[in-house]
This record gives structure tokens, C-alpha cells and sequence, in this order.
């Protein structure tokens, strides 16, 4: 007995070994979880370690995307094929359904329905039953996401109370709530965005094709690359520019922009992201932007 | 613009450690400072902070900003919570866990040092040891955090004087030797000049030994240095019972994390609570065989003899069983607001296994200021104290100090749900 050990897992490995942990511990302790899963990279992610954690069983959860209905077509094509693959069950809800259901109203027509997900996934929440949503989020994306737990618990109203968490030690979570009340777990939590790069790159796991560099209309506003589509056409006295562009993060088009890139292989991403000068979110986040507190407040209201 | 290959090929893992002092004693200019000369600030963050410092009418850049993350810190200009920060240095990846400092957030530091592996716990380099030092060092030493660096920091406001780094040097061994800690390391530095944080600077030139990232660099990850016995707690047991693959028909598989130890493809492993012994047939991850796996591997385990084995249940090797146990005694962190009460069964979860427990008798409480035993009838949020427990079914525990996972256990109250206490195993008594 009390042998040293000799070999040391490298820190993707033992990246990956942590979240193997938590998934299966999500799975341990609720009686019915579902991965949130929008084709983001984070998620891509989330996906091969839940492989990893059940292989050769069936993934013990459905797949819930809460789709805004303001998602790139390939990113939403992506997110199908994988599911098919996979042979995993994908619930899709959409910010739509809430709004005809009068659940949601927008300000105005225009007004971004990115924070409107958060009642878009409460509703599904609850017809489903889900009392735990596996999430890709990531402390070093958020100030106020550096604070939250691994398996963090939201009230029956979905909320967050960012000064009333439950203590987390060891890796010892605890996951129990009471009927109508959930777990958001993040077996992420620990990841860079270089890490997870990385770990995209070691399992070659493929990606939808907006995350390469491509030619795309955009306006430069306020330092950001505002992609012009359908949804957020050019105004009347805005410039457009083709340039080269890849997407940092994959989220609703009306608040997600583009950086400029010639990245296109994850190799080239790798080298750019190691390099880098501005934070993931700080360079594709319009929503971010608006106060200090903007994701606290997000997540406080139910958003993963 | 670099090439991938500029990744080295060595990785060194990962090392979790934490940062002890208060504002005053320069911790988030520390922790600004690492992450600043490692480039893990980025510009944008950067600005934001300045911004943020500007409209809160400060002087100066206030890199404390960088980890307060709610707005009730930002509002009250003070930390609440344990924040994670990360960087890389491109050999090893580092996870800070920034507890904040005051005697009312003990729960927090005992969080924060519950999953490092190395503690730095600031000096003022002006004031010398305080009764904080005093309690961080314990607190790291009670959760057992096996690498404590002092750093005494400010050099800079005492002229560098080599006989004050001394001097504090000599005060902190005086007091580690009372308390039985082992190892600790000291380095002079001043983080506001950045002076032995990743670069040496000139102005300590009397101090041969390395810079804090060096110390980093090459403190061993948890995994390299503890030898333990094989522990592997099952969480989850995965029978496919696929229609369509009836070679799947007869899979089972143990899925869990090496808590300790390793196990390799033929070793006899003993199942616990039931006693059963069989064979490793297989190890897999993902579905797929690797001959062996070491400690913090997540695999699953496929066994020769069908035996009965749920989640909770431990598997180990038959030579290195651990006592079944249904009396603990164990030193205790209260982390609700609400008092323990010797009246009321908790729910107690120990590695992937929950039991009931009651408090049988607190034998003294520990005033972490002055260090020493005080009687006491309940304990209230922040305390310590030293209690036994009785078990409805019995655990299978290593004692805390030789296993940190298996030695370590939440109580949860069921009425909330809440985490209410975190117990550190003392000594093993069988049934």
C-alpha cells in the first residue's frame, strides 16, 4: 500500500474528469435533468463529456434549447444534426411560443429577446418537470458568474440570490431542492475559453461554421462589429463593410457580434485566443454592456 | 502573430490555490498583479475597472474591483463571497479561490481552502503577524491545505529591509511550531511594484530564493505527491439494456471518480457496504478500455463477478478496507444562520453517500482568534468545534488528515435544503 503515484493527468485531462464528476453526480441526485444545449461551443463541449460520463449507456437526459428565434440558420441546423447523431432527444422551446402565450412581451418590436429566454426556460421548466439544467457557463465569462456555485440553486420562481448561496465544499454538492424549485449545474465552471479551445481541438469536435472566419456585412458601433441581416438590417446612415469575421460565442443575432478573423481552423482560433486582448463576452456581448450588472440582474430574473 | 506549437508540450497540470489577507494587506493587488503579468487581464476588463474606479471617485485603479463581482460588493466595497479567477502560465493552469479576509466570512475561507492545495497568506510587511494571520494559517491548516507560502508584502514601505522580513519570519515559525504546521515557505515581496511576484525586481536582491510564480510553478498538483489507498466511490451505475445491441445486454458499469490510489485491469477490488470481492475486467471512459487509471480519473468500472453495487456504495481494494463507522468524531465549520441544534437529525453526505446523523456531544468549540478549546452547548454560524455524530447506517471513512475526500463530509438540513455544516473526520472508531 501508499504507493506515490508517478503519473499526473494534464490539466484538460483533468479538466475533463472534474466535469465527468459533476455531470454524473447531477445524474445521481435528480430524478430529472436535462442539458441545456444551443450548438454553442460550450456546449459542443458539454455534449462530448456527457458521451464521456454515460458511454455506452443512452445520455440519461433530453437536450432543451430555448430558441429565440433569432439564431443563425447553421447554428440551428448544427444543433439538429448533432442530436441526430447522437440519437438524444431534443426539446426545443422557443421565445415565440412565450410571446403569442402572452408571457412575454417585448417593449417593442426590435427590443433583443435574449433576456426573455429566462421565462422561455422557467415555462419549460415547469412542463417538463426538470428539477436540474446542465449549463456551459463558465466563471471567467462574468463578473457576477465568478461567484456562482457549481450546482446553484434557483427558487420557484427561477431566481438567483447571488448573497445566499449554498455553501459548496469538497466536491461534495448538493443538489436537493423541493418540488418546483431546480439545479442549474455548470460543469464548466473551471474553463477558459482557451481551455475549452483547447479541448475542442484535442477531441475534434466539430463546430457549426460561423465560428470560422467568413466574409459577413457588418457596422462597426462602439467598438463592436454589429452583423448586418434580416434582423438587424443596416440603418440609413450606417457604413457596411465586408470583411473577414468569426463568432467568439453563438448567441441571439440581435446581441451577439462578430470579431475581425482570419481564423479559419482551430489551430489559427487557438493561436488568436491565446493572443488575445479582449474578453470573450467584452468583444461580443451587446448586452453585457448596458451596466455594470447586467448579467447579475439576468441571472437573478432565471437566466442559466 | 504565435503558432499553436508555441504550446509547450510539458504540462504540469493544475494547481488550486488560495489567497488569504484582507484589502489592507494587498491581496487583490496580489492577485491583480499575477493575473496582470501573466496577461490573463485582458484590455477590455482592464478598462472597465478603470472606468468603474474613475466613477467611484477613486485616485487610483482599484484592481479589488477585478473580483468583487456582485453588486452588493461593488456597493458596499467589500468581498462576500469566495471568486475564482484563473490564469495559465502555458505549463501549468492555476484556479485562485479569493476568500474574502474578516472574522465573519470564516465559512467562506473554509470553502475556498476546501478544494486547494496551496495557501499564500499575506504579511503587511509594516504590521507583521496579526490575530488574521493567526487565523488564516490555522484555518488552512485545519481543511489541510499542504503548502503554505507567507508572503510578506509591502516591502516596499520598509525600505526593504531584510531584518523586518526576518523578524516576521521567525514570529510566524514560533507560532506554525505550536500549531503543528509543517511546511511553509516566505518571500519578501511588494505587489504593488510587482517586485518577486513573476518578475524578481532589484530592489530585494538580499532574497536568493524564488519569485511567487516560481513557487507556483513547481508546488506539486494533489495528485502527484499524496499516496493513498484506492477509494472509489460509485455515483451512478450505467446498465443500457439496449434492445437493439444485446451486447450491451449484460453491461455494467461502475461509474465513478478515483478518489485516491489507482486500479489497473485484473486487481481485485472489495465492494463496501456488502464485502463482495471481485476482479477489475475492464476500465473505460467513454465507452472506451484504458489498461489502468490513477487518482482524479472519472472511468467506469466493469467487474468480473455480477454483484450487486449501487450508488453510495464504495469499492476499494480487499487489503486497504476502511472500518465501517457509525460514531464519527469531527472537527465541524457551522455555516447557516441558523444555530445547530443537538436536537435535530441532519441529513450527512460523505463521498456519494447520505446517511442520517444527530450530534451526539460537542466537546469544545475553537476560538479562532486566540486558538484555544471553549466549552460550548450550539454553535453559531462561523464557528468550529469538535463534536461526535451518530449515524443512522454506517460510512466507510478515511480520517480527514490522511484522505482529504473520503475524510470529508456536508451536513444538510431537510427542511431547506441548505448546506449547513462541513466536517472534517478526526478519528475512526469501528462499530
Amino acid at each position: 500500500m501508499n504507493r506515490l503515484n508517478t503519473r499526473t493527468l494534464t490539466h484538460l485531462d483533468w479538466l475533463e474528469a472534474d466535469a465527468i464528476h459533476i455531470l454524473r453526480e447531477v445524474v445521481g441526485q435528480c430524478a430529472n435533468p436535462a442539458l441545456l444545449f444551443s450548438g454553442g461551443k460550450d456546449s459542443v463541449c458539454l455534449l462530448r463529456l456527457a458521451e464521456k460520463a454515460f458511454r455506452p449507456g443512452p445520455l440519461p437526459f433530453p437536450l432543451l434549447h430555448i430558441d429565440t428565434g433569432h439564431n443563425y440558420p447553421e447554428v440551428i441546423d448544427f444543433r439538429d444534426r448533432r442530436a441526430a447523431e447522437l440519437d438524444a432527444r431534443l426539446v426545443v422551446r422557443s421565445v415565440e411560443d412565450s410571446m403569442a402565450r402572452g408571457s412575454v412581451v417585448l417593449k417593442h418590436p426590435s427590443e433583443s429577446r435574449n433576456k426573455h429566454q429566462s421565462v422561455t426556460l422557467l415555462e419549460a421548466i415547469e412542463e417538463f418537470g426538470f428539477d436540474a439544467c446542465i449549463g456551459g457557463a463558465r466563471r471567467d465569462e462574468e463578473k457576477s458568474r465568478a461567484k456562482e456555485r457549481i450546482m446553484s440553486f434557483r427558487d420557484a420562481f427561477g431566481g438567483w440570490d447571488p448573497k445566499n448561496q449554498r455553501p459548496e465544499l469538497w466536491s461534495l454538492y448538493n443538489a436537493r431542492v423541493h418540488q418546483g424549485e431546480n439545479i442549474r449545474a455548470f460543469p464548466i465552471s473551471d474553463w477558459t475559453e482557451l481551455d475549452v479551445w483547447q479541448y475542442i481541438q484535442r477531441e475534434g469536435l466539430a463546430l457549426p461554421p460561423i465560428y470560422f472566419a467568413h466574409p459577413r456585412p457588418v457596422v462597426r458601433t462602439k467598438g463592436l462589429l454589429r452583423p448586418v441581416t434580416p434582423l438587424t438590417p443596416a440603418l440609413a446612415d450606417d457604413q457596411v463593410e465586408e470583411i473577414r469575421v468569426r463568432f467568439r460565442t453563438v448567441g441571439d443575432i440581435t446581441c451577439t457580434a462578430p470579431v475581425e478573423s482570419e481564423a479559419d481552423s482551430i489551430d489559427a482560433i487557438l493561436a488568436e485566443t491565446a493572443v488575445t486582448t479582449l474578453s470573450e463576452r467584452g468583444a461580443t456581448r451587446m448586452d453585457d454592456q448596458t451596466s455594470e450588472s447586467s448579467m447579475e440582474e439576468r441571472k437573478r430574473a432565471g437566466y442559466f | 502573430m504565435s503558432s499553436p506549437h508555441a504550446f509547450p508540450q510539458i504540462d504540469h497540470g493544475l494547481l488550486r490555490f488560495l489567497t488569504c489577507g484582507s484589502v489592507d494587506d494587498g491581496k487583490s493587488t496580489l492577485i491583480g498583479r499575477l493575473l496582470y503579468d501573466t496577461k490573463a487581464i485582458l484590455a477590455d476588463t482592464l478598462s472597465a475597472i478603470e472606468t468603474s474606479s474613475q466613477r467611484r471617485g477613486l485616485s487610483e485603479m482599484d484592481l479589488s474591483l477585478l473580483t468583487d463581482g456582485l453588486q452588493a460588493e461593488r456597493e458596499q466595497g467589500i468581498t462576500i463571497d469566495v471568486a475564482y479567477r484563473y490564469f495559465s502560465t502555458g505549463t501549468r493552469k492555476y484556479i485562485i479561490a479569493d476568500a474574502p479576509g474578516h472574522e465573519q466570512y470564516t465559512r467562506n475561507m473554509v470553502t475556498a481552502a476546501s478544494t486547494a492545495n496551496l495557501a499564500i497568506i499575506l504579511v503587511d510587511a509594516r504590521k507583521g503577524m496579526l490575530t488574521q494571520t493567526r487565523r488564516h494559517s490555522y484555518l488552512a491548516h485545519l481543511v489541510g491545505i499542504p503548502h503554505l507560502v507567507v508572503a510578506v508584502n509591502k516591502m516596499d514601505l520598509v525600505d526593504h529591509d531584510q531584518g523586518v522580513f526576518e523578524r516576521i519570519r521567525d514570529d510566524y515559525l514560533y507560532f506554525a511550531a505550536r500549531l503543528g504546521i509543517g511546511e511553509v515557505r516566505f518571500i519578501p515581496i511588494s505587489a504593488l511594484h510587482g517586485d518577486n511576484i513573476v518578475a524578481r525586481g532589484a530592489r530585494l536582491d538580499w532574497y536568493r530564493g524564488p519569485t511567487l510564480l516560481e513557487m507556483l510553478e513547481t508546488a506539486p498538483a494533489a495528485h502527484t505527491e499524496v499516496a493513498e489507498n484506492f477509494r472509489f466511490p460509485v455515483q451512478y451505475v450505467c446498465r443500457p439494456r439496449d434492445s437493439a445491441n444485446p451486447g450491451l445486454h449484460d453491461y455494467r458499469g461502475f461509474m465513478g471518480r478515483l478518489e485516491s490510489g489507482e486500479i489497473a485491469v485484473g486487481d481485485a477490488v472489495q465492494a463496501l457496504p456488502s464485502g463482495r470481492i471481485s476482479r477489475v475486467k475492464e476500465i473505460q471512459i467513454g465507452g472506451l478500455g484504458i489498461p489502468s487509471a490513477i487518482h482524479e480519473q472519472s472511468v467506469a468500472l466493469l467487474l468480473e463477478d455480477e454483484i450487486d453495487i449501487s450508488r453510495g456504495d464504495l469499492l476499494v481494494k480487499p487489503d486497504e478496507a476502511p472500518e465501517a463507522v457509525k460514531t464519527i468524531d469531527a472537527c465541524v465549520c457551522w455555516l447557516s444562520e441558523t444555530p445547530l441544534s443537538t436536537a435535530r437529525t441532519y441529513l450527512l453526505r460523505h463521498t456519494t453517500r447520505k446517511v442520517k446523523a444527530k450530534v451526539g456531544r460537542i466537546h469544545h468549540r475553537l476560538d479562532v482568534n486566540r486558538l484555544e478549546r471553549e466549552p460550548a452547548e450550539q454553535l453559531q454560524m462561523n464557528d468550529i468545534a469538535h463534536l461526535s455524530l451518530k449515524l443512522a447506517q454506517p460510512i466507510f471513512p478515511d480520517a480527514y488528515a490522511d484522505n482529504r475526500a473520503t475524510g470529508a463530509f456536508i451536513l444538510i438540513d431537510e427542511s431547506t435544503n441548505d448546506t449547513v455544516g462541513a466536517g472534517m473526520i478526526a478519528t475512526v472508531e469501528s462499530v
